[in-house]
């Protein structure tokens, strides 16, 4: 069996006396879509910013392709290639596209001045694979729609090469024409050989994009399968009742 | 989207990539101008108005450079008039009354003092905003209590003066200004530098395949500066000394708002630094996201101010030819409102350093132009701050419609 590209053990997180995140395990593998779901507070968010950096684990180990790495800021994450597209996208509005894109890695020539030609150039091409009619870089992203919006923070963390990506209710702010451009985002990603991590408290969000679906309860996981195994009624039953499911449960 | 039927000057504006804010500012500019000229018989208009409002305009010009940071960051500076007195103030008396006083290195040594100062105690401030949280409308509010009062303590109010002629050239007196033939290879030299750049960035975007401006645009985008700055120097150049005609060129002080200016612009929109100062404005969490050091940047934000703070206290006490308390009282606020008037957002992420020397040159053109007119100072704080007022609403109109244009 081939490695885990991204494993959680046992991962914990509390604020306080409340326990967001309870000894979590899970796995993420190369091309594939694991969909994340949970109400609201049951620990998504929580379990997103520990992977990414924003707020790293008090317990438990994150490995990447077998080997433990300690997460504890967001350029960690970057350059373990864990690239993070939050619910509100985390875009500057008032600056243009490629600005967005390398926001925080900005290129630059050798006497320090930013590479504008260069950033352009780059955030073309991944575009170009994304949202061929998003053409205009130079407007400030916060004049573009939705969709665009998504795009350019996809483009973010394609551009960098991520090799896990982690999406926070992609699809919740998005109209119906929108979400299916996402819906084929994902997929061409995954076909890239990308770890997915889709999260949403929405069932149908991500239902049909996800191969495998895991289902967070009070920061427990509760439970866990492959799609196929699993029926939508099932999976509500588990976000609501937090019943654990036998056989598919990773060992503990 | 909204841009679907724009109009021919919004398309020829566009291909051009000339920031149509500053454009509308300096046509405003040139209304104030033509105004004033009229009212005051063609005064205004004469070199040697030009020159002293260009003077005058050197301090705040060179204070609304940092300040445009600051605001763009999404935090304010109260504390730079006091700051700028405390350093003019302490680059007066070190001179005079300092270990190297009487020698060559008096007022040199004087002045960069001055000048560290200025940028230590703006990285102080920086550092109780950034690492202990305290926010910088407060920390700066108690900096222009404490910078004030210091000022005062240094002499117990005396006022320090005479002061090193070689001093007061910073200030562009009579002595203050580098001549017309020395002026005349500074313009050629600024053309040179802004055609070199441009084409160096065309030659960028060709090398990436990335689209570059038609060249009539590039050609009104350069020619533009380029006859702005053979006219500014023309001017300079024709203004004489008194009982003469040898022309006076660029006062000191003018060339120090050029150089701050300049770099100020270079680092705000050419420098991962100034790209991460914009970020953080326009949304803190998507640019702690990303990696940034907000702290960081903070505190180097308030540095800069401090610095620029200090450098436009030497200029005053320069001017004067004096130390004295009441330097650069109420600055602040003319400082801020220059950023503002050039089009600064005060939500933050938005302001460019070019909008805010040309707000400060807006500011004291009015006052410049009032003053001509005879019109007495009360008046005169009616219809500035009115401008004020008047100048950021046609701002927002103007924003609002961009969209169309
Ligand atoms: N920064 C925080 N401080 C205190 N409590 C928090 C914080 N972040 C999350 N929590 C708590 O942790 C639990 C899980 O929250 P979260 O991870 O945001 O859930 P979800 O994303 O699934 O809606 C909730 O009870 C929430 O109140
Ligand atoms: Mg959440």
């Amino acid at each position: 069996m081939t490695a885990a590209r991204v494993a959680l053990c046992g991962v914990s997180k509390a604020f306080g006396g409340v326990v967001a995140v309870d000894a979590v395990n899970l796995e993420l593998t190369a091309g594939e879509v694991l969909g994340l779901l949970g109400h609201n507070g049951a620990g998504k968010s929580t379990l997103v910013k520990m992977l990414s950096g924003a707020d790293p684990c008090d317990r438990g180990e994150i490995r990447i392709d077998d080997q433990p790495v300690s997460i504890r800021t967001p350029r960690d994450a970057r350059r373990l290639g864990i690239e993070t597209i939050y619910q509100d996208l985390a875009l500057a509005d008032n600056l243009p596209v490629p600005a967005n894109v390398f926001l925080g890695r900005e290129r630059t020539t050798r006497f320090g001045r930013l590479d504008e030609a260069a950033m352009e150039r780059a955030t073309r091409d991944v575009l170009e694979r994304l949202n061929p009619a998003l053409s205009d870089l130079h407007r400030p992203v916060g004049q573009l729609s939705g969709g665009q919006r998504q795009s350019v923070a996809i483009a973010r963390a394609l551009l960098f090469e991520a090799r896990v990506l982690i999406m926070d209710e992609p699809t919740a702010a998005l109209g119906p024409q929108e979400t299916g451009q996402v819906a084929e985002q994902i997929e061409r990603l995954k076909g890239e050989g990308i770890a997915i991590l889709l999260v949403s408290h929405d069932l149908h969000d991500v239902f049909d994009l996800s191969d495998r679906i895991a289902v967070l309860k009070n920061g427990r996981l509760v439970g866990h399968g492959p799609r196929e195994a699993l029926s939508r009624e099932r999976v509500l039953e588990m976000i609501i009742a937090g019943s654990v499911v036998g056989g598919d449960l990773p060992p503990r | 989207m909204s841009s679907a039927t724009p109009s021919l000057v919004g398309r020829v504006l566009r291909r051009i990539e000339i920031d149509v804010r500053l454009l509308g500012m300096l046509s405003a500019l040139a209304l104030i101008a033509l105004a004033f000229n009229r009212a005051s018989d063609g005064v205004f208009l004469t070199p040697r108005n030009l020159y002293n409002l260009a003077v005058q305009s050197s301090v705040v010009g060179v204070m609304a450079c940092g300040m445009v940071l600051v605001i763009v960051s999404r935090h304010i500076d109260l504390s730079v008039g006091s700051l700028l007195g405390f350093a003019g103030m302490l680059a007066a008396l070190l001179q005079v009354d300092g270990l190297l006083a009487g020698s060559r290195l008096s007022w040199p040594s004087a002045s960069l003092i001055a000048l560290a100062c200025g940028g230590l105690i703006g990285a102080a401030q920086g550092w109780w905003i950034a690492y202990r949280g305290v926010p910088a409308f407060v920390v700066t509010l108690g900096g222009l209590m404490i910078f004030r009062g210091s000022a005062y303590l240094l002499t117990d109010g005396r006022t320090v003066a005479p002061l090193d002629p070689g001093f007061e050239r910073l200030g562009g007196g009579i002595e203050g200004s580098i001549g017309v033939g020395p002026s005349w290879a500074l313009a050629g030299v600024a053309i040179i530098v802004i055609a070199l750049l441009t084409l160096r960035t065309r030659a960028e975007r060709r090398r990436h395949g990335v689209t570059v401006p038609p060249l009539w645009a590039e050609a009104i985008r350069v020619g533009l500066p380029v006859l702005g700055v053979l006219a500014f120097v023309a001017v300079m150049n024709a203004h004489t000394l008194p009982r003469s005609d040898v022309g006076r060129g660029l006062p000191i002080p003018v060339l120090v708002l050029i150089a701050v200016g300049s770099s100020m612009h270079v680092v705000s929109r050419a420098t991962r630094f100034g790209r991460h100062v914009y970020a953080m404005g326009g949304s803190p969490t998507a640019a702690a996201r990303a990696g940034i050091d907000l702290r960081r940047v903070t505190l180097v934000v308030f540095t800069a101010m401090g610095l620029l703070a200090g450098i436009a206290g030497v200029l005053t006490s320069a001017r004067l030819g004096a130390g004295t308390n009441s330097m650069g009282t109420l600055s602040e606020l003319a400082v801020i409102a220059a950023a503002v008037i050039g089009g600064t957002s005060l939500a933050g992420g938005v302001g460019s350093v070019a909008g805010a020397v040309l707000g400060a040159v807006v500011m004291q053109s009015l006052e410049n132009g009032m003053v001509l007119l005879g019109i007495s100072s009360a008046v005169r704080q009616v219809g500035i701050g009115a401008v004020l007022v008047l100048a950021v609403w046609l701002d927002t109109v103007w924003t609002r419609r961009g969209d169309a244009l």
